[in-house]
């Protein structure tokens, strides 16, 4: 197998088998079989053709039902045009912002078509400088397709979060896609037997390639929900693997808590999830009490403590970078806060104020894992830096981004993440960008910042944003930090312009703001430059909490 | 329990628990999830919540956010069930 089109497996032998089972809490399952599946497929690739998109030339898959996202996905790769996968707009999103996201976007990267569902045509057409058609386009005849793609050629583009300026598309060729999906199936051992269970969403790596490609691929069932409805209804999940016999489920820290603590116990009586092998911890920083809390409370239906293990992953190595060595529970590893703090070293303590680090485990076969100092300088074990990365399935560049180059002049790959390795585990311990994970999204300080920052009564640009560590969701929470043109004693006006900045965010972003303070001139501490300083803020900030 | 008490309890959840702001003077009709209060995650805490402290079961096709966006509309459907 050399490219995605020798290697989707899941069109072709016994047609009647399931391919996707699409569960959904208020709806039975949807059975496709390889037939459905491959006429999906064909359909869609016949309607890209039709509609004179070329090879090589890039589309937008930008649906609110999965199973036509991953027809059109598929449907675009097997013609040869480059697709990437993209959020809808939701009822909190505000179109025109939604719509501006997408303008830019189309214009930087050359978009040739957006595909999305039928009654979102009309609000996408004429806004985003681009062709725009819904799933009605794409019927009609089938026919064989001749497209044969080079295994070096770009497949697909994984686009990261945050604003159009920063989003970068990371551009995944055939070969390197297919490396990935072996060497991880690998670490996993991955066999036909499995069924994995997803309801992550298809624009994110976690669920584009363990939720997505990797089932399809290796000919294994993959059953899929929405994110929205899981959120709502988690219990969808456990009746998802109990119904279907789930064997692998990739989930963020936050999934850990939120099932925990939110699946009312009506909800999983009697629901057997013994079937599972693997739940994979991934996408945000893993926490051992959120494995605790999953565990206690999912054990009578199953769960044991060697299901739950770890993955370090990221879209520019196309996914997995590590994962916890198989038959083996994650290693704890307690270090010494004040070593890790002043001297950047991870030592081993029994201290009562010890960290508990999550060992993310061994590199995946074909990934090499360096700590670099700030000269790019590799570190020893148990010395803390950045993480850097080598594989031969990496990003083939970030698409047409010509100013970012990512590689280092010997190849590596620095991922901006902290952390140390020790007997060959990787721990992660920090970031050194400035990055907040909440919910397993990635999201940008500066996006927020620029987004309140036009918030009427804010004085622009005296905005700060960090994200805040939160025990109880498992993830971290935003917060916001603003110098307000108001009378702060005014509790009406206090309460509008706190609403107003939650709204806007709300409206302008995926992600929801948690705590916002407003403050008078003089709060913010800025930098001997003048530019506001988010970690001082953020400890000042985190002193007045307490 | 009456309707006022239930309202009362609901607030002050709502503004402690899920939008971790307690003193924040929360409307009968502002939109939580829509107006970026919280997000929809809290809606299957707020079932927990609701369950527990009411011992009235919301069913999933009634844990959207066009059904439970307001204080209004989630005091209503406690009462609707309470017993």
């Amino acid at each position: 197998m050399k490219t995605l089109h020798d290697a989707l497996v899941l069109t072709s032998g016994d047609i009647s088998a399931s391919a996707i089972i699409y569960v959904a809490s208020d709806a039975p399952p949807q059975i496709i079989t390889r037939g459905e599946f491959r006429d999906a497929i064909q359909r869609y690739a016949n309607g890209f053709i039709r509609l004179g998109i070329q090879p090589r030339q890039m589309v937008i898959i930008a649906q609110t039902q999965n199973l036509e996202a991953i027809y059109a996905f598929w449907g675009a790769l097997m013609m040869g045009a480059i697709p990437s996968m993209f959020p809808t707009l939701t009822e909190k999103l505000d179109p025109h912002i939604y719509m501006q996201n997408m303008a830019e976007l189309v214009h930087l990267s050359d978009v040739r078509a957006i595909i999305t569902s039928d009654d979102f045509v009309s609000q996408l057409v004429g806004q985003v400088g681009c062709p725009v058609y819904g799933n009605s386009a794409f019927v009609g005849e089938l026919s064989s397709l001749e497209y044969t793609p080079n295994p070096d050629e770009i497949a697909f583009l994984q686009h990261s979060s945050g604003s159009t300026g920063l989003q970068k598309g990371v551009a995944l060729a055939h070969g390197a896609v297919l490396r990935q999906i072996q060497a991880y199936s690998d670490a996993i051992r991955l066999t036909s037997e499995d069924v994995i269970v997803s309801w992550l969403p298809l624009y994110h790596d976690m669920g584009l390639i363990a939720g997505f490609l990797m089932p399809l691929i290796q000919g294994i069932p993959l059953v899929l929900m929405s994110p929205f409805d899981w959120v709502a209804h988690p219990a969808l999940l456990f009746r998802a693997i109990h119904d279907h016999k789930g064997t692998l489920c990739w989930l963020p820290n936050f999934a850990y808590n939120h099932c925990a603590r939110r699946i009312r116990a009506r909800d999983t009586e009697g629901l057997d999830i013994s079937s599972m092998r693997l739940f994979i911890n991934c996408s945000e920083p893993v926490r051992d009490e959120s494995h605790r809390l999953f565990l206690d409370r999912f054990a009578p239906n199953g769960v044991r403590a060697d299901m739950l293990t770890v993955s370090y992953a990221m879209a520019e190595n196309t996914f997995a970078v590590t994962q916890t060595p198989y038959d083996t529970l994650p290693k704890l590893d307690k270090i010494d806060k004040t070593e890790f703090e002043a001297n950047k070293r991870a030592v081993l303590s029994d201290n009562d104020g010890a960290l508990v680090m999550v060992s993310c485990g061994l590199p995946i076969n074909g990934t090499q894992i360096r700590v670099m100092d700030g000269d790019k300088n590799p570190l020893p074990e148990r010395h803390v830096g950045e993480i850097a990365i080598k594989s031969d399935y990496m990003l083939t560049e970030y698409y047409r981004r010509p100013d970012l180059q990512p590689f280092t002049p010997d190849g590596w790959f620095l991922t901006g993440d902290m952390g140390y390795i020790a007997d060959g585990e990787v721990y992660i311990a920090g970031r050194y960008k400035d990055l907040i994970i909440n919910a397993g999204k990635n999201v940008y300080p500066q996006d927020i910042e620029a987004v309140v920052s036009g918030v009427a009564g804010i004085h622009a640009g005296r905005v700060v944003c960090f994200g805040v560590p939160d025990e109880r969701e498992g993830t971290e929470l935003i917060a916001v930090v603003a110098e307000a043109d108001i009378d702060l004693n005014d509790s009406q006006a206090h309460k509008q312009l706190t609403s107003a900045v939650k709204l806007t965010v709300a409206q302008s972003t995926t992600v929801t703001v948690t705590y916002v303070k407003l403050v008078g001139a003089g709060w913010l501490i800025k930098t001997s430059s003048g530019k506001i300083a988010r970690s001082a803020n953020k400890e000042k900030w985190m002193r007045e909490q307490k | 329990m009456d309707e006022k008490t239930i309202r009362e309890k609901l607030r002050a959840y709502i503004t402690a628990d899920l939008m971790r702001d307690p003193d924040y003077p929360l409307g009968d009709e502002e939109g939580i999830i829509t107006g970026g209060m919280m997000d929809s995650f809290a809606l299957a805490e707020l079932a927990v919540f609701v369950e527990n402290a009411f011992n009235v079961y919301i069913p999933d096709p009634d844990l959207t956010v066009a059904k439970m966006d307001t204080l209004n509309q989630i005091v209503a459907r406690v009462m609707r069930d309470i017993k």
